[in-house]
């Protein structure tokens, strides 16, 4: 077993896909960086913390993106925003077979606020433009830093989200709810509390997330071939009924637990038998118990 | 110009009549523009959009596609941005938010035009699955666009406030504000004069490809988006053949 948390994007790359298949557009000996990081002396990298190319998974044609949590906890610049355009276009262009993200962000670098802002809404409009082409997009949730922010929408604009144990989905860390609404809102030093309201397994009884794995590179993998099959099972593009359906879901959700004031609450409700031991369980048994207690998902 | 309420800016954009109403800072309604009806959501009064605005917008924009195929759609921004508290988190709102946006997309897919104006604030979550999702944004010259404050960026960051705002003199990308936004291609024009020409003219022009990045090189605010774009294409290219 061997843990995708602790992993480099790289080392997650060569986990995740058919070994020495990845092959990367503009690899770090392109040597493009950020344009915006030497002004404010921050440390700038030649990959610009996310590595895009062309992969097999399953012996399936994929395009594939790894974000490096390690350079400025993935988050998104100029140069990074536009290299996952150009391998999501490119991945319509030579018709993959899907694209598998494995997102690490904490959203917008705000060493380039702006120009990170617009790049994620562009990374946004390029997910939903390479489903709207038939090619399924999955979001593979599973280092230290999260997915957080615009990163954090883009995740639920793609088909399928896999999560581990250990993975966090969200929109704003707890670091700044706790300094916006006060550490009586959210503490962020609360370490059990901080991952029932983000964590995969929250996310996954809500259905926000499809799966939940343990925290190894080989069960990401395997979610990852099951998802793109269960994809191609269905429509790969936005439609009326499944917004519909997402609209309900989202609905049903605010109208059951718009008032709780923990996920614990919520497990409870969802008739999990002891929700306080929701934490200790394995992804295997965590799964047995989703199937038949976890809330409608949009996916 | 300075900042408008939404009823005054409705009048200007709307001469011709509208029946855009306001509910806890959500608006939504429908007005005539050109000789055409438009569909109109938007927020006001700098409301931050929790899980509840998210679910309401993209009601609204269902609702039309639904009910009134082809019809056109403004969005007028006024927040804060995202709502930050644990609540939302816990339930979601980043879902709520993508549902939002994947809503506006497909919208445009089926032939609605969508426009986006800034009227006042425009904040990171907020912007980023509104008026960001539109074919094209636009903004009204004293409209403030911005990711966060500079004390908060300066706190994350760890460069001190004074450097951040001595480079937002001469960056884009730090400073906030329409021209910024404008330089790097993420708004289309800013709206000087008359509203409702503008209005009508951005209905006519909008087209549902994304051009920001092409903006953004064109204008000199955002040199790097569209040739590395293009050079990661390149290099797929290359892989392919």
């Amino acid at each position: 077993m061997k843990s995708y948390l602790e992993a480099t994007a790289r080392a997650r790359i060569e986990a995740v896909f058919d070994g020495g298949s990845f092959r990367e557009f503009m690899p770090p000996a392109s040597r493009v960086i950020s344009p915006h990081l030497a002004q404010l002396d921050a440390p700038v990298s030649f990959d610009d913390g996310v590595a895009v190319g062309a992969a097999r998974l399953g012996g399936m044609k994929v395009f594939a993106a790894a974000q490096e949590g390690g350079f400025m906890g993935g988050a998104v610049g100029e140069v990074h925003g536009a290299k996952l355009v150009g391998m999501l276009r490119s991945a319509v262009q030579h018709r993959a077979e899907a694209v598998v993200l494995l997102l690490e962000s904490g959203g917008v670098r705000l060493h380039e606020a702006n120009a990170g802002l617009i790049a994620v809404s562009e990374v946004m409009r390029a997910v939903l433009d390479t489903r709207a082409a038939g090619i399924p997009v999955l979001a593979l949730i599973g280092g230290s830093n999260g997915c957080f922010g615009g990163m954090g929408i883009v995740a639920r604009c793609a088909n399928v989200v896999i999560m581990s144990d250990e993975a966090r989905l969200g929109m704003s860390g707890p670091e700044v709810i706790e300094t916006a609404s006060g550490v009586e809102d959210f503490d962020s030093q609360d370490r059990a509390l901080v991952w029932r309201t983000t964590g995969g397994k929250h996310r996954t009884m809500m259905g926000d997330s499809a799966t939940l794995v343990d925290d190894d590179a080989a069960a990401f993998r395997q979610a990852a071939i099951d998802a793109i099959a269960h994809c191609k099972a269905q429509p790969v593009q936005l439609t009326l009924a499944a917004l519909e359906a997402e609209q309900q879901m989202l609905a049903d959700r605010l109208e059951r637990f718009g008032d709780a004031d923990d996920a614990l609450d919520i497990w409870t409700a969802l008739g999990v038998p002891d929700a306080q031991q929701l934490p200790l369980l394995d992804a295997t048994s965590f799964m047995r118990l989703a199937a038949t207690h976890r809330a409608g998902g949009g996916q | 110009m300075s900042m408008m309420d939404w009823q005054t800016l409705a009048a200007q954009l709307f001469p011709q009549g509208h029946a855009v109403r306001e509910a806890g800072n959500v608006l939504d309604g429908a007005a005539q523009v050109d000789g055409q009806t438009v569909a109109v959501i938007g927020t006001t009064g700098h409301t931050p959009i929790g899980v509840e605005i998210a679910l309401a917008q993209a009601r609204s924009v269902l609702r039309t596609v639904r009910e009134h195929p082809g019809r056109p759609i403004l969005i007028l921004v006024d927040t804060q941005g995202q709502r930050l508290r644990r609540r939302d988190e816990m339930l979601g709102i980043n879902s709520y938010m993508a549902h939002l946006g994947k809503c506006i997309d497909y919208a445009r897919r089926s032939s609605h035009k969508v426009i986006g104006l800034v009227y006042d604030q425009a904040l990171s979550g907020g912007f980023i699955t509104s008026g960001l999702m539109a074919d094209a944004c636009y903004a009204l010259p004293d409209a403030t666009i911005r990711v966060m404050g500079l004390a908060a960026m300066a706190r994350i960051t760890k460069v001190p406030e004074a450097r951040l705002a001595e480079l937002a003199q001469s960056n884009p990308v730090f400073a906030p504000g329409a021209e910024n936004y404008l330089a790097m291609g993420g708004i289309e024009a800013i709206w000087n004069g008359d509203l409702a020409a503008s209005l009508a003219q951005a209905l006519a022009q909008a087209g549902s490809t994304d051009r920001r990045a092409a903006l953004g090189l064109e204008r000199g605010g955002r040199r790097l988006a569209a040739p590395v774009a293009q050079a990661v294409a390149g290099d797929a290219g290359a892989a392919e053949a």
